[in-house]
């Protein structure tokens, strides 16, 4: 690392001091544009891989271009940190299962959040040390540290919710909300009083608070909510790396906290807009959902006047099909579904049946995350449709089949005004001619409500575990003899 | 122009393109969409970095700054390698 400084030494002939300061602003112009091309390559699944190394090569720049500027003046620790870092990380991504991707992304959201309040606390130290200190700064620091705190807590949280190390259940208490208030409104007074005297005191009683309102904002949110959750700390991740760049004066970390922010902002919105529920409702609403249940599940199904099928009829109406519409829920990851619904999807293909995937945009424990699931599964992304694309081809299909989904494909969300889920848009699944639910148990999806799919003509339930229904109907498929 | 108010430009209109370019985003790409921005908010390893390197540093500040390197270099690597091998998932009908 000596070699670094030295040769930063000789060449500071050239650049006066390392690189100069504008030399490095024009970088990081660079190094914007290249985030937001990545960003852009997303438009398309053939453009992506190429806007990821966009992302990679922005990211590169920007590193080397702060390591060759002047502030910078040692390198040990650094290079000990970015190697352990860059081991641990790479160590992961290659290991993790598609399936425990939101766990992921919500370790992940934690490290930023508690790196941006880090940052902050060390830009304070070196900043008093060379009595550079003033209110405004002080103030930035504080909505750096505030926001990164949250951040940390609440992703935290969230992954212990999505690892099912704490209850996915809404934890809710008397006086919840107000508490929350009550930790805000003192947060934003230590800050102030942070921002105008520079107490100590007060700087390390805001941060503490600010780890306990992460905790206390989050918990009380069901595991059903979590794709609105996850949407909404990647964007709390944005402004925290925002309000970092404020403090900084860093115009790259603005754009990029503006960008990040904005994305997890804009995902939050469709995520609410797909349950029809605001944003306000979701966080502090707490919805439904104890879903304790189970009882034996055929019996239950029977009083309530539902139709169980097995297995043969499900083979029976499917292979000689014009159209099969499957439509894969949270239950599918949790069965590890895919790949035995891929070997159903070719066999059926090659008996000439179309076949399609419907996705509504909550499906899962994160935006997105059925789509990943079925492409891990080598499924043809172009097979797969989102909702308001599919939902004009469920009354030409023959089977729509319900792997492991509830409430987006209940008609109460459409007919029942005093249902919770009412004027939720769900995928039409009853309007194919028949429909086939894959079911544990007949307990009701996270809404806690009832799913009127379940009574109407047209529809059977299968009971039993996703993964081995669908291989169940593989194998019948391969035996042929129906 | 202040400094502060030509920060507060630059965040403005970055918002206004973070809005344009986010909508364009494919649905089915929102997966790999929180996995990139998570990614690319490892930027604040430039702050973590300037204040681990900076002359003054203490001890205390170097400590923190550390700390700060190492959890989003952890981002930084983890989440692009894992946005590419999503992103490497998604094929089209052959």
């Amino acid at each position: 690392m000596d070699f670094l400084l030295q040769l930063k030494q000789l060449t500071a002939g050239l650049f006066t001091t390392g690189l100069s300061h504008d030399g490095q602003a024009l970088a990081y112009l660079v190094s914007a544009i290249l985030f937001i091309f990545a960003l852009k390559g997303l438009t398309h699944p053939a453009t992506a891989r190429r806007g990821n190394l966009y992302g990679m090569l922005g990211m590169l720049i920007a590193i080397v271009a702060t390591l060759a500027g002047a502030e910078v003046m040692s390198y040990g620790l650094i290079a000990i940190a970015v190697v352990l870092g860059a081991v641990i990380g790479i160590v992961i991504a290659l290991r993790i299962q598609m399936t425990a991707m939101p766990q992921l992304v919500a370790a992940l959201h934690s490290f930023v959040g508690l790196a941006a309040v880090l940052v902050a606390i060390g830009t304070f130290l070196n900043k008093r040390a060379s009595g550079d200190l003033n209110t405004l700064l002080m103030g930035e620091l504080s909505a750096g540290i505030v926001i990164g705190a949250i951040t940390f807590t609440g992703s935290v949280i969230a992954f212990g919710k999505l690892q099912g190390l704490i209850s996915g259940k809404p934890v809710k208490f008397f006086g919840q909300h107000l508490l929350n208030a009550l930790i805000a409104i003192a947060t934003i007074a230590l800050a102030v009083q942070f921002a105008s005297t520079g107490a100590i005191w007060a700087l390390i009683l805001m941060t503490l608070l600010a780890f306990a309102l992460g905790g206390t904002l989050i918990i009380p949110i069901g595991g059903a909510d979590m794709p609105v959750i996850i949407s909404m700390l990647n964007s709390y991740s944005g402004w925290a790396a925002a309000a970092t760049g404020f403090t900084l004066h860093n115009n790259l970390l603005i754009i990029v906290g503006a960008l990040v922010g904005f994305s997890g902002a804009i995902l939050s919105f469709i995520m609410c807009r797909a349950m029809n529920r605001s944003i306000i409702n979701v966080v502090f609403g707490g919805f439904g959902s104890d879903d304790s249940g189970g009882d034996s599940a055929g019996a239950v199904a029977a009083q309530k006047g539902v139709k169980s099928a097995s297995v043969d009829d499900a083979v029976y109406w499917m292979e000689d099909a014009g159209k099969v519409i499957i439509v894969p829920g949270y239950g599918m990851a949790v069965a590890q579904a895919q790949h035995a619904l891929k070997d159903m999807m070719e066999l059926l293909q090659a008996r000439g049946v179309e076949v399609k995937f419907a996705i509504h945009p909550v499906a899962g424990r994160m935006p997105g995350h059925m789509n990943v699931l079925l492409a891990e599964a080598d499924i043809p992304y172009d097979q797969v449709l989102e909702m308001d694309e599919i939902n004009p081809e469920f009354q030409s299909a023959d089977v729509a089949l319900v792997v492991g989904a509830n409430d987006v494909v209940n008609p109460a969300a459409k007919e029942d005004s005093s249902s919770p889920i009412y004027g939720m848009p769900i995928l039409e699944a009853g309007k194919a001619r028949q429909v086939y639910f894959l079911k544990r148990s007949m307990r009701p999806g996270y809404s806690g409500v009832d799913n009127l799919l379940f009574y109407q003509d047209n529809t059977s339930l299968i009971f039993g575990d996703a993964k081995d229904t669908i291989e169940g109907i593989v194998g019948a498929l391969k035996g042929g003899g129906h | 122009m202040s400094e502060s108010i030509l920060a507060l430009y630059v965040f403005v209109l970055a918002c206004v393109i973070g809005y344009y370019v986010i909508w364009g985003v494919t649905p089915s790409l929102h997966t790999p969409l929180v996995a990139l921005t998570n990614a690319i908010s490892g930027i604040v390893l430039v702050g973590a970095l300037l204040v681990t390197g900076a002359e003054n540093a203490g001890w205390f500040a170097q400590s923190v700054g550390f700390l700060a390197v190492l959890l989003v270099s952890i981002n930084v690597f983890g989440g692009f390698l894992v946005t590419h091998r999503m992103l490497s998932m998604f094929k089209k009908k052959k």
